[in-house]
């Protein structure tokens, strides 16, 4: 038994070191991610409070499809669909050779474009929990929409999204783990290739579940401390007041 | 031509034509898989919830481990370690008469996403509990109700309702991750739609597919609307 945990080891035969990398994949892409998927999903939830009702059906039906499509689909749709539409476009300019898209940015596209489908229902949320009053006071001070959105709303905002965006992160976190099937090397991929390897399936993924499980805990770690800096200054919530 | 050839046909696409029987079979395997999980995956998270609430240091603790466990891993991992993990112990299997169970794909997906739904349906059931005010179980109490009597009369009716809408999306949840049983062999709708696209490279049907899911989850959704809106008619500001 203990003879085979040398496998998970850094030393001759051991795949500690790919183990470790794939690790760091996983993280990259998790972190890559959500940036993107956040603010496009702020600017997906600004779009369905608009007053224009083109952008409010538009936004609408972009969630509704990206919220209602599993994940491993729009992966292979945005994998393949990018691909063969670049490959057209490659060979219409007339450039030499193929285009290959690469796995990691179709993954943080289709995880992103997912991502923000998810989170503007809770910029959606957070928005309508801000006062009309705030906007209100806002323009009577004269700030401009834009400033009113970005000194006086937002601060606001992120106090109330924090716990459904935290949410978020840990669901993309663990999505990561689909781009495995596009060839990403991520924590999945590195093991399943030592399962092939090794023929220790139960090592090897009872290690990967270890990893990720270490990962969310982390993170649940992190979110509740971001959420008790949002807090503070608000008693209800376990802040201090002075 | 048989029915399931008609969608395709109406669409004109020659695909999902050729494969319409094949994805409809899948369709079927995804229901199934879906429906028994999530069913039987409520019942035993019935059971954890209430012992997680109300059951010795262990239990809780125990289960508290299984949710955080199971909540905090992708499915894809632990039906990986099911599959391909389980399966390694063969001869073990083999011993003890269950090797008919591990050697199937579509037992080994069932096991796996009936483990992971009850690990969140039992927090969604915890969450809904603890969110019935103490004056209900004080008030049980002094209308002389035994603890089970209370847990099943007064406080489970007005749990459900507050769960039911999580549950729904707990559903919904499930029917799109139960795509990844196409990853171990499973020829569910997505397992059927790789096969389709492998075979014509055509990118067209997992537009198909999407749609598809995304019918399936829509109908799911205004049903359960419905069904809130029936369940909650006698109360107030609704």
């Amino acid at each position: 038994m203990f003879d085979k945990l040398a496998l998970l080891g850094f030393g001759d035969g051991g795949w500690g070191l790919a183990l470790l990398q794939g690790a760091g994949i996983t993280i990259a892409i998790a972190l890559a991610t959500l940036p993107f998927g956040l603010l496009l999903g702020l600017i997906v939830a600004l779009g369905k409070r608009s007053e224009n009702i083109v952008l409010r059906w538009l936004a609408t039906v972009y969630t509704t499809v990206f919220r209602g499509v599993p994940e491993l689909l729009t992966l292979y749709i945005i994998y393949f669909g990018i691909q063969i539409v670049l490959q057209k476009a490659w060979v219409s300019l007339g450039l030499p050779g193929n285009f290959s898209m690469p796995p990691f940015v179709a993954g943080m596209v289709a995880l992103g474009v997912v991502l923000s489908a998810f989170s503007s229902e809770v910029w959606v949320g957070a928005l309508n929990s801000i006062q009309k009053g705030q906007r209100e006071a806002a323009a009577a001070l004269g700030l401009s929409k834009g400033q009113a959105f970005r000194l006086v709303v937002f601060p606001q905002l992120i106090r109330v999204a924090l716990p459904g965006l935290g949410n978020n992160w840990m669901v993309l976190l663990k999505e990561t783990s689909l781009v495995s099937v596009i060839t990403l090397p991520d924590i999945m991929f590195i093991t399943t290739r030592a399962n092939v390897a090794t023929k220790e399936p139960f090592l090897f993924f009872g290690a990967a579940m270890l990893i990720y499980l270490f990962f969310s805990l982390i993170s649940a770690w992190g979110v509740g401390r971001l959420e008790i800096r949002a807090n503070r200054g608000f008693a209800a919530f376990g802040g201090a007041t002075r | 031509m048989s029915w399931c050839e008609y969608p395709g046909y109406l669409f004109g696409s020659e695909v999902f034509q050729n494969y319409g029987c094949r994805m409809a079979s899948g369709l079927w395997v995804t229901f199934e898989l879906v429906v028994i999980s999530v069913a039987i995956g409520f019942v035993l998270a019935l059971g954890l919830a209430i012992a997680r609430l109300y059951g010795p240091r262990w239990a809780k603790a125990a289960i508290n481990g299984y949710t955080t466990f199971f909540r905090g891993t992708p499915l894809l991992c632990q039906l990986f370690l099911v599959y391909y993990g389980l399966g390694q112990f063969r001869l073990f299997w083999q011993d003890v008469g269950l090797w008919w169970f591990f050697r199937e794909p579509f037992y080994c997906a069932l096991l796996t996403f009936t483990v992971n739904t009850a690990a969140y349906q039992a927090e969604i059931l915890r969450g809904a509990i603890q969110s019935i005010p103490r004056g209900q179980f004080e008030g049980a109490m002094a209308l002389g109700l035994h603890r089970w009597s209370t847990l099943r009369l007064v406080i489970m009716p007005q749990a459900m309702i507050l769960a039911l809408r999580p549950l729904g999306n707990e559903l919904i949840v499930m029917i799109k991750a139960s795509a990844i049983a196409s990853l171990v062999t499973l020829f569910d709708l997505m397992g059927a739609t790789r096969l389709a696209f492998a075979r014509s490279f055509d990118l067209t049907i997992y537009l198909y597919a999407a749609l598809i899911y995304l019918l399936l989850v829509e109908v799911i959704r205004r049903v359960w609307d419905r069904l809130e809106l029936r369940l909650t008619r006698h109360m107030a500001l609704r």
